[in-house]
């Protein structure tokens, strides 16, 4: 390898806000006073923030540095499993903040919104016809969200039909979020344990599916990269027994126009706009997560929803089974946009190539790190690979270490420890937008830090050395936390 | 992390399956979580007592403890009233880690029923478990 | 395709080392009866140019400033934003960044939560706040929950006062898990009436708005005494931040918990999200909080840093015992409230609240003066309810040719309401503008 990606500095240090500053100062232009002042009852006034008082440049400097302390996408390689760090076009950045759009009132008659609602009206159907579902609501917010509206609307289901169902089957794979939507509805989450290959079995489902069961949330693929091939069988179990299958459909970066959800037995499902359909992470949000279902769910989805009239759209209130509401508005508008650019954008075919080359990334990392790391499912993968810490523990060097190591040669880890079911996990997903150069960059880094983990293992104990603090102390900040200044 | 050998496992109490030990004080239990426990979770962050006069029966949660990463629900060995919490462990939670034993308590019961200790493992048959474990 | 960088010859060699020979061998695992063979019927990919031009065309259909006067509020407030902001917030740095769960490598944002949590703390009097949620509803709704979690009591009373979708989306979450959601009526004088509180000695919370859907200003610290008899906790929920540049804030009259919406602390309205869910409470309560929370620590050579903390409150660790499911929380609004919140600084925000409030007081008098009655005399912020004669529809819509959206009426939510209208009025409204709307309703 030659010249390290990671480089040092220029990290300027820079103090907080309220460090700053000068009373009197401003960085926001007051608009010109044209009306008499008129001031509020005594009772009323209050003192007004402790804010301080900053320049334009005051401020401006400061984010710029704060910024410089960070890594995106756009600064190198994300590959974080379970989040799809895939790049995020700027063209869709620029459809977002035009003004038509940013300046719109979500309560504005629909006659002087009908660009928003077509849009939306149109997305619905592309996620239609990506899931193979038949309706879809882009009211959540993020993905877990989105998990929260399915489990609603499998709880109205089974309400109207007279029965109070108590569980909700959740595999031991599953992404934390599950279980604590699963809670959130009031349901009791009834662990499933996956098989020796890693994913459900028939059996496993079939001996715990009961009346009393409202359904079983499933992932697939699923959070160890693999595809749950017994899904249109555990689908049948389910619905044998009048339950319902919720898929998680975090990971559908792996099989757009490979697999379509609604055909091989799933119910509802939620996608994550801010993964498989690029729009930007936000250093942890905003994100959307839109739910689509088949046709015996489409009467308990939130309202309102957009429908065509006329040739014209409007927003339609009149669902009496809906579950009510999830968001005061109509989603998050501003990070749809993005993800409608970007279909629009890619068409059908290049939708269909992304999957295709997400899952041979992930392969090809899969196959060249297999004799470094440790690989517990030596299968096929999807659009992600989990390895473990097994070949390090020896060397008294963890998961963690290796993470931490991975910063000082410029990559940001892949996620780690989950999912729970492999010990010192290690879970990479490339995305598609990552070249065959980058990928080999972030093989040859990960073979060097297993090399070092053998000669030097103090390099992985103390990194990462290049970001712009060490290692900080959690547990302090556990004990004794400090969350305001 | 201790190997099982380096584990300190006390002859004067009795351990739980899940790690917590119980100290037979005159009339009151003393109770609290394991050498290998505190050892296994790390520098503890935070500890939730129950509140005096709170009763639990044998087995059921009584308290959890967390640590940065992990979270352990801790379950009580034996029946009872709560009679007094260990307040010290708000401020200084890391007395679990440095004291298991000592400091490191967590609550006083009044024992709805001795007998239930006989359930309890010596400090044999806990450390046969560890290693079986292994 | 710009964004798959894949030449033929890179796939060629990658099937190679995998011993296939083309990408559809790759889904060997997906068995046949799971696979789609068909193509996905979506439109043809558009080249960024034509995007461009669909893009723009479907934005000139919306009603928007300057060409429109819209004089609509209801929980999404147009203010103006700062170009520095704007531009700050798109670094990408901060954009394409991931939750800071790589604390060494997240700096940046992480620095920039602390501050925000801090700010937002200072601007509703509370000692903590998190990391943001996804909009005011939510927040209000993940507020009671937190309640009934502290209080280990099923009921909650919430005024019906409250911004109406607000209070469907707490209904939303309350259904499932059998909580008991009751309304408090208001009164003519367009405040809550919590009359009915001395009945109650069974509730979690008492959950106010202040200034309320109709504008009106709540006595907060009279309401969050009567709570504090029952016993419950007093949650304030709130749609129009910049309130508190002016009035009492809701710590400072006895609030336990509060959760409300920022998206006027310099976010623009984008037809109603993403938004920001502001979500605080006393120190007392932090551990019961939801969503994330940064503190401040410090790293192996002392130096100062900030870290994700109280993790194991959270849906990653805590499973189906958390707070609460979130993951994604509003990470990037919450970045531009912070900025926003910097840039007009302590002095600015007094001066600029003054100004929206004077900014709707004229048009009060003005309205007024030509007639209209003000349906309810408490003092408000921004926004208030004015009647109109019957049959204004026709009005209305005639306004709306005009390019001028003379408020939203209130009978969809309030039947007994019929003919009255929420007008908002903030610093982005000029006299003019004013003057305008009050000659059109007049004629």
């Amino acid at each position: 390898m030659k010249e390290s990606l990671s480089a040092t500095g220029p990290f300027l240090n820079e103090p907080l806000l309220w460090e700053k500053g000068k009373k009197g100062r401003c960085g926001f232009s007051l608009p010109r006073r044209d009306v008499e002042p008129c001031p509020l009852d005594e009772e009323l006034m209050g003192e007004g923030p402790d804010f301080p008082d900053l320049s334009e440049l005051d401020v401006v400097r400061h984010y710029t540095r704060l910024a410089q302390w960070n890594f995106g996408v756009d600064t190198g390689m994300y590959p974080l499993g379970s989040c799809t760090m895939k790049y995020s076009p700027k063209t869709n950045e620029k459809q977002a903040s035009l003004p038509g759009f940013t300046g719109a009132h979500p309560l504005l008659p629909s006659g002087l919104s009908q660009g928003a609602l077509k849009m939306m009206f149109e997305f619905e159907q592309y996620l239609n016809e990506i899931t193979g579902m038949h309706a879809t609501t882009l009211q959540p917010a993020a993905g877990a969200h989105g998990e929260l509206t399915g489990m609603l609307m499998i709880c109205a289901y089974h309400k109207k039909q007279g029965k109070q169902r108590s569980k909700i089957i959740v595999p031991d794979t599953a992404h934390g979020t599950n279980p604590a939507s699963v809670s959130l509805c009031g349901f009791r989450p009834v662990p499933v344990t996956s098989n020796e290959q890693g994913i459900l079995s028939v059996e496993a489902v079939s001996e715990i599916m009961d009346q009393d069961t409202a359904g079983i949330m499933v992932t697939n693929p699923n959070t160890l990269g693999l595809f749950e091939e017994n899904i249109q069988k555990i689908a049948q179990i389910v619905h044998d027994k009048g339950g319902l299958v919720y898929c998680d459909g975090a990971n559908m970066n792996a099989v757009m126009g490979v697999v379509k959800m609604g055909d091989i037995g799933i119910d509802v499902m939620q996608l994550n706009l801010h993964k498989t359909f690029s729009t930007p992470h936000g250093g942890g949000g905003p994100g959307s997560g839109p739910v689509s279902v088949a046709k015996h769910l489409e009467p308990f989805l939130p309202v309102p929803r957009v429908v065509e009239e006329n040739g014209a759209y409007i927003l339609a209130k009149d669902y009496p089974d809906s579950i009510g509401k999830i968001s005061a508005f109509h989603g998050a508008f501003g990070v749809i946009i993005k993800a409608y650019s970007y279909i629009r954008r890619m068409g059908p075919e290049n939708l269909k190539k992304a999957s295709q080359l997400a899952v041979l990334n992930a392969n090809y990392i899969k196959e060249m790190l297999k004799e470094t790391l440790h690989l517990p499912y030596d299968r096929p993968c999807m659009h992600e690979c989990v390895f473990s810490d097994k070949h390090q523990a020896a060397h008294k060097v963890a998961t963690l270490d290796m993470a931490k190591r991975l910063m000082d040669y410029g990559f940001h880890p892949p996620t780690i420890y989950f999912p729970l079911v492999v010990p010192g996990a290690i879970m990479v997903e490339p995305t598609e937008t990552e070249s065959k150069e980058t990928i080999d960059q972030f093989i040859e880094a990960f073979k060097a830090i297993v090399n070092e983990a053998v000669e030097n293992p103090d390099l992985l104990h103390d990194a990462p050395k290049s970001c712009k603090v060490k290692r900080l102390d959690e547990v302090t900040a556990a004990r004794k936390p400090c969350l305001a200044g | 992390m201790k190997e099982i050998s380096e584990i300190h496992l006390p002859d004067d109490v009795r351990y739980a399956q899940d790690h917590e030990w119980v100290r037979l004080e005159k009339d009151k239990i003393r109770v609290g979580l394991d050498d290998y426990a505190q050892d296994q979770l790390g520098d503890i962050v935070f500890v939730e007592l129950p509140q005096v006069g709170d009763t639990f029966k044998q087995g059921e949660e009584f308290a959890t403890v967390e640590s940065v990463k992990a979270v352990c629900e801790c379950y009580l060995p034996v029946s009872g009233k709560i009679i007094a919490v260990n307040t010290a462990l708000e401020e200084s939670p890391e007395l679990v880690n440095d004291s298991p034993y000592g400091d490191g308590w967590f609550v006083e019961v009044n024992p709805g029923n001795l007998s239930e200790m006989e359930n309890l493992m010596t400090h044999d048959a806990c450390l046969e478990k560890l290693k079986g474990a292994e | 395709m710009i964004y798959l960088p894949h030449t033929h010859e890179d796939i060629v060699s990658m099937l190679q080392v995998l011993g296939v020979d083309k990408l559809d061998d790759l889904f060997s695992t997906v068995p046949e009866d799971c696979r789609f063979n068909g193509d996905l019927n979506l439109p043809e990919a558009l080249s960024e140019w034509e995007l461009n031009h669909h893009m723009s065309t479907l934005s000139h259909t919306m009603a928007v400033s300057p060409e429109y006067k819209v004089f609509l509020g209801a929980g999404s407030y147009e203010h103006f934003i700062p170009a520095s902001v704007s531009y700050l917030l798109g670094r990408s740095e901060f954009v394409t960044s991931y939750t800071p769960y790589q604390p060494e490598m997240s700096q940046g944002t992480l620095q920039a939560i602390y501050e925000y949590q801090t700010l937002a703390a200072r601007l509703l009097g509370m000692e903590v706040a998190t990391a943001s949620h996804y909009d005011g509803a939510t927040a209000l709704a993940e507020a009671l929950l937190m309640a009934v979690r502290i209080t280990k009591r099923k009921k909650v009373a919430i005024s019906s006062l409250i911004h109406p979708l607000y209070r469907r989306v707490v209904q939303t979450y309350f259904e499932p898990a059998g909580y008991e959601v009751v309304e408090l009526p208001y009164l003519n004088t367009g405040v809550t009436d919590a009359t009915g509180l001395d009945e109650m000695d069974d509730l979690a919370a008492v959950a106010i708005q202040s200034p309320n859907f109709f504008g009106c200003i709540e006595n907060l610290q009279a309401l969050g005494q009567k709570t504090h008899d029952t016993k419950a906790l007093f949650v304030v929920s709130f749609t129009e931040a910049l309130a508190y540049g002016l009035l009492k804030n809701p710590g400072s009259q006895g609030a336990d918990i509060v959760g409300g919406e920022g998206q006027s602390l310099g976010i623009p309205r984008s037809f109603g999200g993403p938004a920001l869910g502001m979500l605080a409470s006393s120190k007392k309560h932090m551990r019961s909080l939801p969503g994330r929370l940064v503190g401040k620590t410090k790293d192996l050579d002392g130096k100062t840093g900030f870290v994700l903390t109280l993790a194991t409150r959270e849906q990653h660790i805590r499973r189906e015992k958390a707070t609460s499911n979130i993951c994604t929380n509003n990470s990037l609004c919450a970045l531009a409230a912070a900025m926003y919140m910097a840039s007009v600084g302590g002095t600015g925000i007094r001066k600029l609240s003054q100004l929206n409030h004077d900014k709707a007081e004229y048009l009060k008098k003005e309205l007024k003066k030509a007639g209209f009655t003000i349906t309810f005399d408490s003092p408000t912020f921004n926004e208030f309810v004015v009647e109109f004669p019957s049959g204004f529809e026709a009005n209305h819509k005639h306004l709306l040719e005009k390019k001028i959206i003379a408020g939203l009426c209130l009978a969809p939510y309030y039947p007994e309401l019929a003919n009255h209208y929420l007008l908002c009025v903030t610093e982005t409204r000029s006299k003019d503008d004013m003057d305008a709307l009050v000659r059109e309703v007049k004629s």
